[in-house]
This record gives structure tokens, sequence and C-alpha cells, in this order.
């Protein structure tokens, strides 16, 4: 019975851990660091189960043992503690040896998480309470291009993350890609990358940074290199031009409300860099940091009343008419 | 024996005999009668108790905001609490139990314990301890009532800047937090030198180093941890208010100040705080083991080593909080190598212990339950504690709930369950009634199965990419049915906590009574009446073991020749704790209070005003007088 339990626990954790799913879990790695961390995670939490069944059964048999009949506390069986001297030492030899095997284990473990050779692709994250900047840097300054919470990358490429705090400091973590690497004001890092697989991985701050911690979402979609290239020519160009009169509307509205201010529009003289780059905002996944899918109506409701939906952050509620809000909507979710 | 020193024989204690002994004695160690009196006393063990009381009400209401986060997680995107107030709870809960209970409460048994447990008639500058308990009121008062004016702080209990700093941290939230820290330091630290005092001087003669208890040992490395650590933070928090208050840049990149300072700063502090906590739990299972394995502790020099060895390593692992701040690699991995030999010296206790139950005869009352839980518990909190040494694994753990899990093993199962098992083990002492056996198991068993129901799945959550700190999570990530399961297990825990305090206040009134040592436990704390007198002890125990009531079981040897008609005590060397004077203990008095009020008034003020440095101190200098007033009585009589 003894042996089945210490033969079935090492492998309870196993399922236990390959049972964390998800698009947002270190335990399913889809990018080259991420499944190193995972293996590594899975033996060190091997071996420390079976280290709490041996120090579980030595506790047991301690206190269920058959005695002999008592003697006086303070009575010394000299024998019995030379015994016990053995064991304790043979005990701490072996928690050294486990550690010390830890210790080297991780050494190499941490120097394999930089992605070997050279970067193909660089891009600039920085955090900001509560949304992410996304920088891509192209030939020449004309070809740069910036969007929002949402990180396009070729698959089996290796991607650097220059990662920068703007205000306080936050921590950009894929679990599913990499560990996670803080980005501090005034101090920047870099993390690389290789995502092995295509898919979309969500990610999220892990660094406690004010209000909406909790709604400082955002996505890195690992694709073909062609999708990429795609996309990256996409996001370079200036926005569309509203295609009907009722986004020409919503342009209108848009410029001249105090929305300008705050928001990049590319092509068009909103200019400010407060807020996320809006150029294609009708092309990303979600609005808000992750916090809703972007359609037309999630658009409306977010300008509608910012801070009853994501309380706290540093959207105003701008005034707009029913027909304003309904244009301005229209036109954002054009700017694919 | 008897001291060496000519005292008048009508006020020597050799001169008279039991209860008319003891009412002299009683006469002269009494507490005044009354609220003044109250106010005045410098009992350490009224002290003690009240310290006790008090962290422990600290407890019951960081286990309610516990609650609330719990409600507020059960569900995705609950309104049941707003961001703004979720920050401020995740806060003043870990600020709470960490600066509010635990510490305190450790600090507090040894108050209460270290100078019976040692032999003396009171702690070390016993109004010094008056003072500290009235700080550390003060302290938790001014962070409550700021929580409940909602200006409690939201910056977490590590205040990271810039976060907590000027230009992000609005109102006075951030400085209730770093004000909160200097009551508390002041307390800490004033406690930890009378108990470095206590021990080295005023053991009872006979007690060398290496007859000195295991909790003792345990307090006294937990005090020297206080002494080095505690002037990190303070520099940490005073900086901060200077940032905030007077526009100082230590803090501001963009004037050549430096965030990571803070971070260095903090757990340099930070780190130690574990042990200062973890370390008396340790010293109560030595204690407990002992006692019902019917066993002195095996290696007792082993174990004794381990403690001190913990206390050094305990300043060479503050890095391992700051893995993802891109610091060198391989600073982090001598950091990495730090952090897991930690595992060496846990690892010797945990085996003294199990060889000490292996050889005795253990018996099962309801604190040997709390010990035996403590090991299961504690050694899955130190093996996680091994996982998030290691770089690479903490990367991805860090800052997620695979954390949260892992502190409260060691912190709960490492700390709170020892303590629980030290007050079924001590409350006879304490009240002189037993708390319920029936209520105990039942308060063990809610607790353990409560406990690990409540933390165990959190580890998979972290490994499920869930950050900490985070007021809700969306609905499309598959952590609800984990976090229900979490919160509705963390009911289970409460009730055990619930059960815990009515059994502490039931068998307060009408426990059955304990006599003198219940437990038939070896140390010096039991050789006096449950509760002790004023006076602790009618003569001063003289040792020859480290377990003397096992050793000397019909009668203690005791020394006498000490003043009765005035406050007096036996000062010893500090090795070999040989008698070297007598020495007066100071009376009670009423100007620690007025100290401890003119410092609040002034630490508070400061908050507001830099101008509260500047006239605080006036009031604060006139208490200290009233305090310090000749009495003109000699010191002491070598």
């Amino acid at each position: 019975m003894r042996r089945e339990i210490r033969r079935s626990l090492p492998g309870l954790a196993c399922l236990l851990l390959a049972g964390c799913g998800g698009w947002q879990s270190a335990m399913d790695a889809h990018g080259t660091s991420a499944a190193s961390l995972k293996q590594l995670i899975i033996l060190i939490v091997v071996v420390c189960s079976v280290v709490w069944m041996l120090v579980m059964i030595a506790l047991i048999r301690a206190l269920s043992r058959e005695r002999a009949p008592r003697t006086a506390p303070v009575d010394v069986d000299a024998e019995r503690v030379r015994r016990m001297s053995v064991f304790i030492s043979a005990a701490v030899a072996a928690t050294v040896i486990v550690i010390s095997g830890f210790t080297v284990t991780s050494f190499f473990a941490t120097r394999r998480l930089s992605v070997a050779g050279p970067d193909d692709l660089t891009v600039k994250v920085s955090g900001l309470q509560w949304w992410w900047n996304v920088q891509y840097f192209g030939a020449t300054p004309a070809e740069n291009f910036q969007t929002a919470n949402e990180i396009h990358i070729p698959v089996g490429r290796n991607v650097r993350f220059q990662l920068e705090g703007d205000d306080v400091i936050h921590s950009f973590w894929v679990p599913s890609l990499a560990g996670k690497q803080d980005l501090i004001p005034g101090r920047p890092n870099e993390l690389s990358v290789r995502a092995e697989r295509a898919g979309i991985y969500r990610g999220q701050c892990a660094e406690f940074c004010g209000m909406q911690h909790a709604h400082m979402a955002f996505f890195v979609i690992a694709e073909p290199q062609a999708d990429f290239d795609r996309w990256a020519e996409m996001q370079r160009q200036p926005a569309a031009q509203p295609a009907d009169s009722e986004a020409a509307a919503g342009q209108q509205a848009f410029l001249s409300k105090p929305c300008a201010a705050c928001h990049s529009v590319r092509g068009t003289a909103a200019t400010g860099t407060s807020g996320p780059d809006l150029t294609h905002v009708g092309s990303r996944k979600t609005i808000a940091a992750g916090l809703f899918d972007t359609t037309r109506g999630s658009l409306a409701a977010w300008i509608a009343d910012p801070q009853t939906l994501k309380p706290g952050n540093n959207m105003p509620m701008v005034t707009l008419s029913r027909d304003e809000l309904l244009s301005v909507s229209a036109y954002l979710a054009s700017l694919k | 024996m008897t001291m060496e020193s000519v005292v008048p024989p009508e006020t020597s204690d050799a001169e008279i005999e039991g209860p008319r002994l003891e009412a002299v004695l009683a006469d002269t160690w009494a507490t005044a009668p009354g609220f003044w009196g109250a106010l005045s006393t410098v009992d350490h063990k009224i002290i003690g108790r009240r310290y006790i009381l008090t962290a422990f009400v600290f407890l019951a209401l960081g286990g309610i905001l516990a609650m609330l986060m719990r409600l507020q997680l059960a569900a995705p995107e609950a309104r049941l609490i707003g961001a703004d107030r979720y920050n401020q709870i995740f806060t003043m809960h870990g600020a709470n139990m960490m600066f509010l209970f635990a510490v305190p409460v450790m600090e507090a048994m040894a108050v209460y314990l270290v100078p019976l447990m040692v032999g003396t008639r009171n702690i070390a500058f016993p109004r010094l301890n008056a003072f500290s308990y009235w700080i550390y009121l003060a302290g938790g008062l001014m962070l409550w009532i700021a929580f409940a004016l909602d200006m409690g702080p939201d910056v977490g209990w590590f205040a990271y800047v810039p976060l907590s700093g000027p230009q992000y941290g609005a109102g006075k939230r951030a400085d209730i937090w770093a004000q909160m820290i200097t009551f508390t330091e002041v307390s800490a630290l004033a406690v930890s030198v009378e108990i470095v005092v206590t021990v080295f001087k005023q053991r009872a003669p006979g007690m060398t180093l290496d007859r000195i208890p295991l909790f003792v040992w345990s307090m006294l490395i937990t005090s020297f941890l206080v002494i080095m650590a505690m002037p990190a933070i303070m520099i940490a928090s005073s900086t901060l208010i200077l940032d905030r208050l007077v526009g100082t840049h230590f803090y501001n990149p963009a004037e050549g100040g430096d965030v990571l300072l803070w971070q260095h700063l903090f757990w340099f502090f930070g780190h130690p705080e574990v042990y200062i906590i973890f370390l008396p739990a340790v010293g109560m299972v030595s204690t407990l083991t002992a006692t019902f394995a019917r066993r002195p502790v095996f290696g007792y020099l082993a174990l004794v080593m381990a403690l001190i060895a913990t206390g050094i390593l305990a300043f060479g692992l503050w890095v391992h909080h700051m893995f993802v701040t891109g610091l060198p690699r391989l600073g982090e991995s001598f950091f990495t190598a730090s952090s897991m030999a930690i595992a060496i010296p846990a690892g010797v206790q945990i085996f003294c212990w199990i060889a000490t139950l292996w050889d005795g005869k253990p018996q099962f009352k309801t604190p040997l339950l709390f010990v035996i839980g403590f090991i299961v518990t504690f050694v899955i909190g130190g093996l996680t504690g091994v996982m998030v040494a290691s770089v690479p694994f903490d990367t991805q753990v860090h800052d997620t709930y695979f954390v949260v899990a892992h502190f409260h093993y060691v912190l709960i199962g490492g700390a709170v369950f020892p303590l629980l098992g030290g007050i079924y083990y001590w409350f006879p002492k304490i009240t002189g009634r037993m708390m319920s056996e029936r209520l105990g198991i039942w308060t063990f068993w809610l607790i353990f199965i409560g406990f690990n129901l409540t933390f165990f799945p959190m580890h998979i959550l972290g490994l499920e990419g869930m950050p900490r700190r985070i007021y809700t999570y969306q609905p499309d990530l598959p952590w609800h049915g984990l976090n229900l399961f979490v919160s509705t297990s963390a009911a289970i825990l409460a009730s055990g906590f619930l059960l815990f305090f009515i059994d502490a206040l039931r068998s307060a009134r009408v426990g059955e009574p304990s006599g003198p040592n219940p437990w038939h436990a070896p140390t010096l704390e039991w050789a006096t009446a449950s509760p002790p007198p004023s006076y602790n002890f009618a003569r001063i125990p003289v040792v020859n073991g480290r377990y003397s009531l096992w050793e000397q079981p019909n009668e203690l040897a005791v020394a006498d020749g000490l003043r009765v008609d005035r406050r007096e005590l036996v000062v010893t060397s500090l090795a070999a704790a040989d008698p070297e004077a007598r020495e007066s203990s100071p009376r009670n008095s009423i100007w620690p209070f007025w100290a401890a009020i003119a410092t609040t008034v002034t630490l508070i003020w400061s908050i507001f005003s830099p101008w509260a440095v500047v006239w605080g101190p006036i009031p604060v200098a006139v208490a200290l007088i009233g305090w310090f007033w000749p009495k003109r009585v000699p010191e002491d009589e070598a």
C-alpha cells in the first residue's frame, strides 16, 4: 500500500501540472524558453514531492511505531542517540545533495533562458497605467509604427522585447512563451522570446501597478512570417479614410472633440501621445487592454462611460451627443 | 545558595518564609488598582497579555479582510468590492498580518514567557516595555482608523516606488503606511532590546548558555534579527516620507534617484522579517515537541546552530524577491545558492524534531497536533521556497498565486500553527485554566483541512498564470472553478479560527483549573503558580540542567538574599550565569504612557507637516524627563 502511494504521488503531481491549461499558463508552453521552463518546473516539483513523501513517511513512523515501556524523560540511551545522529546526518547530507543539484540545474537553465542566435525582430514595449504601448521599428523612421495591447510576432523567429516602464513598475509576462521581466522607470530591460507554434497567447501585467492592475492584459499573436509581414505592412499605412458619411461624421467629431489631444490617428490631425495610438484600432482583437473584444458596440460603450467599465483609468468621460457617439464608434471600428 | 552581599535582615527574603514572603513580595511588585494603575503597570505579564490579545484582535480583523477578498474573487468580474477598496484591502491584509499580528504576537509571547522561562521577576527595561505596547497599539489604531476613513494604504505591504511616491500615490495613503512602519518598528526594536538584555543578564543562576530553553534561544536570535533588519526599513520609510512631504528625490529616476534602491532596502528588511516571524515559531515547536514527546529535544546544539545559521543566512537572500527586475544573472545565481542553502538548517530542525518524536512517547494533545500539522505543511512551504529560489523557476511564478500559496504555507503552516499550539500549551499558564481538549481537536482539524484546501490550489492557479493583487479576473480565463473552490474552503478555515476564539474566550472564564504544571513540562515557567504572581517566583530558581523540572522533579533549588521591600532581581554573568549583582527593577510609572501619546502625536502630525518634527519632540522630551526622574535609590548592589 505504502509503496503504491510512493509511486503514484509523483504521478499525481505530473497530472496536476499537466492539467494546468489555458492561453495564459506556464504549463501550456509554446515558446522556446517557456518549454524549457516547463521541463524544469516538472523536474523540481517531482523531486520535491518525493522529498516531502519521504519526510512524511519518517514522521508517520516516528508517531506510530511500537515503543518500549516508558522511562523517565531525561534517561539517555547512548546507542539510540548514536543511531539517530547517523540518521540525521544522512538526511542532512541528502538535503545538501538535492539542493546542490537544484542550484546547478537552475544555473544552467538560466543560461538556456536567453534565446540563442541573433534577433530577427526588435519590439519596444512600454508599460503605462494601465495599457501597453508597442512600437515597431522599420528600416527608416517612416516605416516605424506603434500599436497598443497587441503584439504580432513571426513564429520561429527570435524577437527581442525592449521593456520600459514609463510611469510605475509593470511586469511583462506571457507565460506560454517565457518567464516575466519587469518594466522599471529609468532602467530599461530586455527579454528575448521565440514562439514555436502559431497562436494567440495572453499576457498580463504581473507587478502591482495601481488601481487597474487587474485589467492590464495584452495579446501576443504569433503567426507565420508571411502573415506577419502582411500585418506589419498594413500597420505601416496611415489610417483608412472614412468610407461612408457616418464614419466621416465620426472622424469630424473625433478631431473636434478632446479625443485627439490624447490619441493619434496617423494621416489625420490627431497626434496625441498620452493614450493608445488608434490608427488601426479596428484591426485589434480587444480594446482597453484586453477588457472587451473590439466591436462597434464595445467601442461606443467604452467612449460613453470609461470610468464605470474600468474605474480609475486615465480616459476621461467626454460628453458626446447620441449621434456623435454613434458616428465616432463607427469611425473607430472602421479603422482596420 | 545565598547572595553574597549584605541585605538588612528584616528586608531579606532569607529571613522570611512561605505565605509571609509571598505577601510582602506581592505588595512590592503589585500593579496599582484602577484605571491609572492599569495604564502605569510595568508587569511584563500584564503587558504581554495585552500584547497577545491585541495581536489576536488584529488577526481576526485581517482574517475578515481575507474573507472579503475571497468573496470578491469567488466569481470573475465580481462587483462586490471595487478596485480602489480591494487594493486597500489587500494592502491592509498584508501590512496588518505582518506588522500588527505576526511580528508583535511573537514578541508578545516572548514578553510574557521569556522572563518566566529564564527565572527572573520582570523583563529588562520594563518601562520601555510598557511604552512599546502603547506605541504598537497607537500604530495599529492609526492604520485601521485610516482604513475606516477610506484613507487606508493601497500600495501593497511592500509599497514599491514610484507607485507609492509623490507622483502616483495620491493623498496620504502611502504616508499612513510609512508611518505605521515607524510605529511598529519602534515597538519591535524596544522589545528586542529588552529580550536581549533579559536573556543575557537576568537568567537564573546556573542557566549557562547551553541550558537556555530553545524558545528563549529563538527569541534571542530573533531579537538580533530585528535590531539588524529594522534600520533598513527605517531608512526606506523615512526617505519615502521625505520624497512625499518635502520633495527630495531619493526614488525619482528623472532626478537621479533610483526606484530599485527601494526594493533593496525593503527586502533587506523584508526577508529577515519572515525569519523574525518564523524563528520564534521554531522555538515553540521545540518546546512543545519536548513536552509532548516526553523527551529532551534531540540535538540541542544542532538546533541552536540551525537558529543562528538561519539568522545569518536571512540577510543574504533579499535579492530573491527581485529576480525579474533585470539584475545581472550571475549575481542572481549567488542568491539562488544562498536561498537554497537555508534549506539545510531548516532540514536539520525538521529531522531533529522527528527524531525526538521517534525517541519519545508522543501524547496526542492539541498542542502536539498543531506541531504535527506544522511539520506536514511547513515542509511543503519550505520545498516551494526552494522552487522559487531558482531564478528560472521564479520567472514563471513570481508575483503569481503560486507565491501566495508558498508564503501562506510558510507563514500559517510554519508560524501560525506553532503559535496556536503554543496558545493551547501556555493558555493554562497565562489564565490558570485549561482550553477545551475536545474543541481543540475540532479547531485543529478545521484549520488544518481548511488551510490546505484553501492554499494548495493556489499553487495551480499561479502556474495557470493568475497574478497576485488583482481585484478581479475575466471570465475567459480558466481560473473560476479553482477560485470558487478556494473561497469555499476559506470558509472552513475561518470556522476553525472562529472556534479557536470561542474556545479561548470561554475557557478563560469557565475552563478547568489547571494547577501550576498541567502538562508536566520541564521549563521554569511551570515552576510557579498559574497564573504567575506579580513577582513570578517567590525565590529565584537555581538551574543545573536544560530541563529543570524533569531533572529536579521533587523540589527546585532556589537562591535567596534578595530584598523584598523593593523590586530587586538577580543579574548574572553572560555565559556561565553566575550571580553578579542585585539590581533594582523599575517601579510602575505613567510616564511611558504619556511618552507614547506624545510620540504618537508627533508621528501622525508629521504625515501632514514637517513642522511636527520641530515641535513634536518637546512634549516627548517632557514625558521622558518624567520617565527618568531620579529616585535616589541605588541602582544595584554588587
